[in-house]
């Protein structure tokens, strides 16, 4: 069996599901977001180096470089947040994190 | 095109970007006593990147990836503005929440090089890019209070919800990509022109709700609330502000110019979007009690409106958006202005029941948040009016009128809330008088109310033709 694009797009569909639900069903650990959404850029980095081998064009790749940086960039902030949280509340439970509601 | 003439289109930015790092160090070597010289030299290289903007060259630079039409320069000059008042209005409130710190401006700096760059951007790669350096500016200006837990939350869930929202837009440029072969806008359209397949448009509809979210489009809207009332205030007055005009901006740009030969396909999408946003905003905001709170629904049903100018997919539906959006970031940022400038014993007012008879302990800032709580509700002779006027008659000239009577239906439930502050202000008894209002927020406040009405009559008389050219931009019909 060969491995065709359309391989690699349901793993990149499956892994972006699973990043999705991560963050919508997850209710314990505000930990557990970040790696889920780290989950959701690398399940587009499948898509995109999958399609520019498919296609012949290092567009793709060039975006999969960009999306790198900006994760590694987008978990230094989510993180350094995520410190100011803990040291308000003591806790990093993703249901304590409802003072505002309505 | 040579790398001169390329970095001289992108000027604006380029200024903005040393000025961003040459204040970064020179905060870093001085301290926060720095803050005021930061302050001062962050609001000056906006200046200067305006005036750039206003007077630099169009044209296209960077391969396809850097766009200077006359709307990108429209909508740089007005962010530039926008955000120069956010560095004024952030510095004096942070010095009387002793909070001064030297990175405000420069985050401010950041974001808003990351907005000029979504205006101007022509492919996708430029697109995500440019939203992420704004949005991660954004979201630690959010949190910046980080002594208070209220604010960590909201720069917590800002995070979260927006680096879902990246993530679905990032999904949907890579079907695209994958689909159409092409990155570029134009490159793009071309592939798309008269029919586009299954996955294309699936990839479409990711991408719109990505965008959705950063504009808080309903039902993409479940930070803003949060975000608005947790948020530091001069923060969140400059997150009301300068992004979405940005966003609405690179979202007509990307449909009209990327996705013209579908745009019955989106259109659609859009339409629907819009029409929640203003049902939710309307009647969300009717049970609040928090007025930031209540500004983010008044943001949401304002967000519906502009979409509906981009649904319209005609030149004058852009510039119905481009006049809408210039007209309500003012009266928004003048709206922040008058809550900052309200305190008592050093509490900044946050609820509706604390503005009860305002009149008589604050009558300049009672009769300013009267005349522009009347003109976001939108109230003729108001400038809030004479924006909705022009997305109603772009949406009703495109055919979409059931939409438009909806959107109006909604504007008149929306009409409770902003009549009930005025209520609460003018007749209600005064508990307690409030501090004196600090000058520049005064200012601030009083300039955007006369702009409401009647500067406003003077003003669209030049903002409705440098609209029209601007639109006339993406060549549309």
């Amino acid at each position: 069996m060969t491995v065709t694009l359309a391989h690699y797009l349901a793993v990149a569909a499956i892994l972006f599901t699973i990043g999705v639900f991560g963050i919508f069903v997850n209710r314990k650990n505000v930990i557990v977001i970040l790696m889920s959404i780290e989950l959701i850029l690398l399940s587009v980095n499948i898509n995109f180096v999958a399609f520019s081998a498919y296609l012949n064009d290092v567009a793709g790749q060039i975006m999969a470089m960009f999306v790198l940086t900006v994760a590694a960039a987008e978990a230094a902030v989510g993180l350094a947040i995520l410190v100011t949280f803990f040291r308000n509340r003591g806790d990093i439970a993703v249901d304590d994190a409802s003072m505002m509601k309505g | 095109m040579d790398l001169s003439s390329a970095l001289s289109l992108a000027l604006p930015e380029l200024i903005l970007a040393i000025g961003a790092l040459a204040v970064l160090v020179f905060g870093a070597f001085r301290g926060d006593r720095a803050s005021g010289a930061v302050a001062v030299l962050s609001g000056a290289a906006l200046v200067a990147a305006a005036f750039a903007a206003a007077l630099g060259p169009l044209g296209v630079a960077f391969n396809g990836a850097f766009v200077v039409d006359r709307m990108a320069v429209y909508s740089k000059v007005a962010i530039y503005v926008a955000s120069a008042f956010g560095v004024v209005l952030g510095h004096g409130w942070l010095g009387r929440a002793s909070n001064q710190k030297f990175e405000y401006p420069v985050l401010i700096l950041l974001a808003t090089i990351g907005m000029s760059m979504m205006v101007s951007s022509g492919d996708m790669i430029s697109l995500y890019v440019s939203v992420e350096l704004q949005s991660l500016a954004l979201y630690v200006l959010a949190a910046f209070q980080r002594d208070d837990a209220k604010a960590s939350e909201a720069g917590l869930k800002y995070f979260v919800l927006g680096a879902l929202s990246s993530g679905l837009m990032l999904y949907g440029i890579s079907l695209i990509y994958g689909f159409t072969g092409a990155m570029r806008f134009d490159a793009v359209a071309a592939a798309v022109s008269g029919e586009a397949g299954a996955g294309v448009i699936f990839g479409l509809v990711f991408l719109i709700c990505g965008l959705a979210f950063k504009v808080s489009a309903a039902p993409f809207h479940m930070w803003t609330p949060d975000v608005y009332e947790g948020g530091p205030t001069p923060a969140v007055a400059f997150i009301a502000a300068a992004p979405k005009l940005a966003a609405m901006v690179l979202f007509a740009r990307t449909l009209s110019q990327g996705f013209f030969g579908v745009h019955d396909q989106w259109a659609q999408v859009v339409m629907i979007i819009a029409a929640i946003s203003f049902v939710v905003g309307a009647f969300g905001g009717l049970m609040q009690r928090d007025i930031k709170r209540l500004l983010a629904y008044s943001s949401i049903a304002n967000m519906g409106y502009a979409l509906l100018a981009i649904a319209a997919g005609t030149q004058a539906g852009l510039q119905a958006l481009l006049v809408f959006l210039v007209l309500y970031m003012i009266d928004i940022t003048g709206f922040f202005a008058c809550l900052m400038a309200l305190s008592r014993d050093g509490r900044p007012v946050t609820t509706i029941a604390e503005l009860s008879g305002l009149r008589r302990v604050n009558p300049g800032v009672a009769l300013a948040l009267t005349v522009l709580s009347l003109s976001v509700l939108g109230m003729p002779p108001f400038s809030g009016f004479w924006g909705k006027y022009y997305v109603f008659k772009a949406a009703i000239g495109a055919g979409l009128w059931p939409i438009a009577v909806a959107g109006l239906v909604a504007s008149v439930v929306a009409a409770f809330y902003y009549l009930r502050i005025i209520k609460v202000m003018w007749f209600d008894a005064a508990p307690a008088p409030t501090d004196g209002a600090p000058a520049e927020t005064r200012l601030v406040a009083f300039a955007s109310a006369a702009f409401c009405f009647p500067l406003v009559l003077v003003a669209l008389a030049l903002l409705d033709p440098a609209a029209r050219n601007a639109a006339s931009a993406l060549g549309l019909g």
